[in-house]
């Protein structure tokens, strides 16, 4: 069980952006995808990105999760620069990239295995967080035999059974429909809860960013900028019934206001 | 069983039920004539088994109306006494087994360094680069013509058939498997990395695996050119084999001798693919 208390044990750093620039390509083809963004995510905060299409929010989920090489600027995560890729930063993608060769329980067990750990230890976070996306029962299923929701969900157990201090996650729930988005949201909320990690989250769904989030950082189209950034004081835990209350209202028509602007000066 | 695969709406489900069960017969024509969809396995053997009576059929129609004359085309029953005959007096295994081992060492010889090469150049950019032009010089010249360059090189030993066999099929199994690995889904290799996975072990864990069911068609189609290039080398130069003895009954004007030759490597060629098909069942299960 020690390695149980390990994996759920409250561990988490921060992620400190500043001034990072990225470009794609070279000459008369390059793409200035991010100009110049800042921002700090401190420990333990849900902290969730939205911006209209193009604007370089994967981008910067791969910045972060040193999949690309930033053009200029710095990013570390609890103090230390990032540059490549690593475990302690995990990623949960918008399309699936669960392992097709692997059983659900050999995908969730992926990344402690990696780590060197025991076939006892590993099994004993695989049947944690199975159970804890709710799929216990689909443990030797392969990923092909999965709905686009439970995919995800392995994928976030995935993620969890890593032990990251950081998750980083790019429009997770975007090809699900509402109700499964809904039961899904309430499921990383729960998660988050007590596994307490910081997490960046990207979405195009407004309700979806307030529902979630600590703070709602609002991107401006190409060169990706941060616009504004909205702290959300609701209180938790949080359900659906909240889009309806006033101040949910209105800071999505606050943010409604921000991507709206953004889409006039384009044209 | 709804007819789209798509409907999954409850409406769209109601409506193709009970279009199936008003007009069963008009189903079954259109369930059969859907793209990709499944049939029975019943159904599957029937037709396999009709083409294949066809066929014959029409073979024995060929010879016995004598619309072809039988020094060019053998009655069937000929090329089965000659097939039974040869089978008891053993030279049928002699000669199908010098074939077995031509083939097997060659195609053995040449994936066990084309698979682990075509997934590397597929996957590291430097190491295409090197390659690529070169494979794909090599890849487009003739294998026959090299033959009389294998004689004087290597005699007209096995070894001879064997390197023809392996000039034929590496060049291609190697650009096969490296455009599969060049393939592989970059989103997987990013999510092996964030958790855990060092550059070195991409090629083991994530390209391997990923890769493992196109590596097997490779190997299963390529194995299919092997026979082809074995029978190439065989008629220029060997003393056993299924090639030779077709070259020595055309000399004799054994036409039935030859179709035996024929049926042989096609029977093998069919044994080959379907152990092919297990191993990928085997091995692969996922994509079942
Ligand atoms: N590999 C690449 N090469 C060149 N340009 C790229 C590449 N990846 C992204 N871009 C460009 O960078 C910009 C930002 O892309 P990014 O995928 O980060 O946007 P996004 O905000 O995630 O959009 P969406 O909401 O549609 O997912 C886009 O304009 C895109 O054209
Ligand atoms: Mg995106």
């Amino acid at each position: 069980m020690d390695a149980l208390t390990l994996a759920t044990k409250p561990k988490s750093s921060d992620i400190a952006i500043d001034n990072v620039v990225l470009r794609y390509g070279k000459g008369d083809n390059a793409v200035l995808a991010l100009d110049g963004i800042s921002f700090h995510v401190v420990p333990n905060e849900f902290c969730v990105i939205v911006g209209p299409s193009g604007c370089g929010k994967s981008s910067l989920l791969y910045l972060v999760a040193g999949l690309e090489e930033r053009t200029g600027g710095m990013i570390s995560v609890g103090g230390k620069p990032v540059t490549e890729p690593g475990p302690d930063r995990g990623m949960v993608f918008q399309a699936y990239t669960l392992f097709p060769w692997l059983t659900v329980a050999q995908n969730v067990e992926y990344g402690p295995k990696r780590k060197g750990m025991s076939a006892a230890e590993r099994r004993a976070i695989v049947e944690h967080f199975l159970h804890e996306v709710g799929l216990a029962k689909f443990a030797n299923h392969y990923p092909s035999q999965l709905s686009g929701g439970m995919k995800q969900r392995v994928a976030i157990a995935r993620a969890l059974a890593n032990d990251p201090q950081v998750l980083l996650m790019d429009e997770p729930f975007g090809a699900l429909d509402s109700q499964t988005r809904h039961s899904m949201q309430k499921l990383l909320l729960r998660i988050w809860d007590h596994s307490k990690k910081t997490v960046l989250f990207v979405t195009h769904d407004i309700d979806e960013a307030i529902l979630l989030a600590d703070r709602v950082l609002v991107m401006s189209g190409r060169p990706g900028q941060i616009k504004k950034e909205i702290r959300v004081s609701l209180p938790r835990p949080r359900s659906m019934d909240l889009v309806m209350e006033p101040n949910f209202i209105a800071m999505k028509r606050e943010i409604l206001d921000l991507l709206k602007n953004d889409e006039d000066e384009e044209h | 069983m709804t007819l789209a695969p798509n409907a999954t709406s409850p409406i769209s489900h109601i409506v193709t039920t009970s279009v199936e069960t008003n007009q069963p017969g008009r189903s079954a024509w259109k369930a059969v004539t859907t793209p990709f969809r499944a049939v029975s396995r019943p159904l599957s053997i029937t037709l396999s088994v009709l083409v294949w009576g066809a066929v014959i059929g029409g073979w024995f129609a060929l010879t016995y109306s004598g619309a072809v004359k039988e020094m060019f085309l053998p009655r069937p029953e000929s090329v089965l006494s000659t097939t039974i005959s040869m089978a008891l007096d053993g030279s049928l295994w002699e000669h199908v087994l010098a074939s077995v081992q031509v083939v097997l060492i060659g195609f053995v010889i040449s994936s066990i360094v084309a698979v682990p090469l075509g997934l590397t150049m597929g996957t590291y950019r430097i190491v295409q680069a090197a390659l690529d032009p070169l494979v794909n010089f090599i890849r487009y010249l003739p294998v026959t013509s090299f033959v009389p360059l294998f004689i004087l090189w290597i005699g007209i030993g096995i070894e001879q058939r064997v390197a023809v066999i392996i000039f034929g099929i590496f060049f291609q199994q190697l650009v096969m498997i490296a455009d599969s690995a060049r393939s592989v889904q970059r989103d997987l290799v990013n999510a092996a990395y964030t958790l855990g996975t060092k550059r070195g072990d991409t090629v083991f864990h994530i390209v391997f695996p990923a890769t493992l069911p196109n590596v097997l068609d490779v190997l299963r189609v390529t194995m299919g050119w092997a026979w082809t290039y074995l029978v190439v080398a065989e008629l220029v130069a060997a003393r056993s084999g299924l090639g030779y003895i077709s070259l020595k009954a055309m000399r004799g004007f054994q036409v039935d001798v030859i179709f035996m030759a024929i049926a042989m490597i096609g029977i093998l060629g069919l044994c080959t693919d379907q152990l092919f098909r297990g191993i990928r069942r085997l091995v692969a299960p996922w994509t079942n």
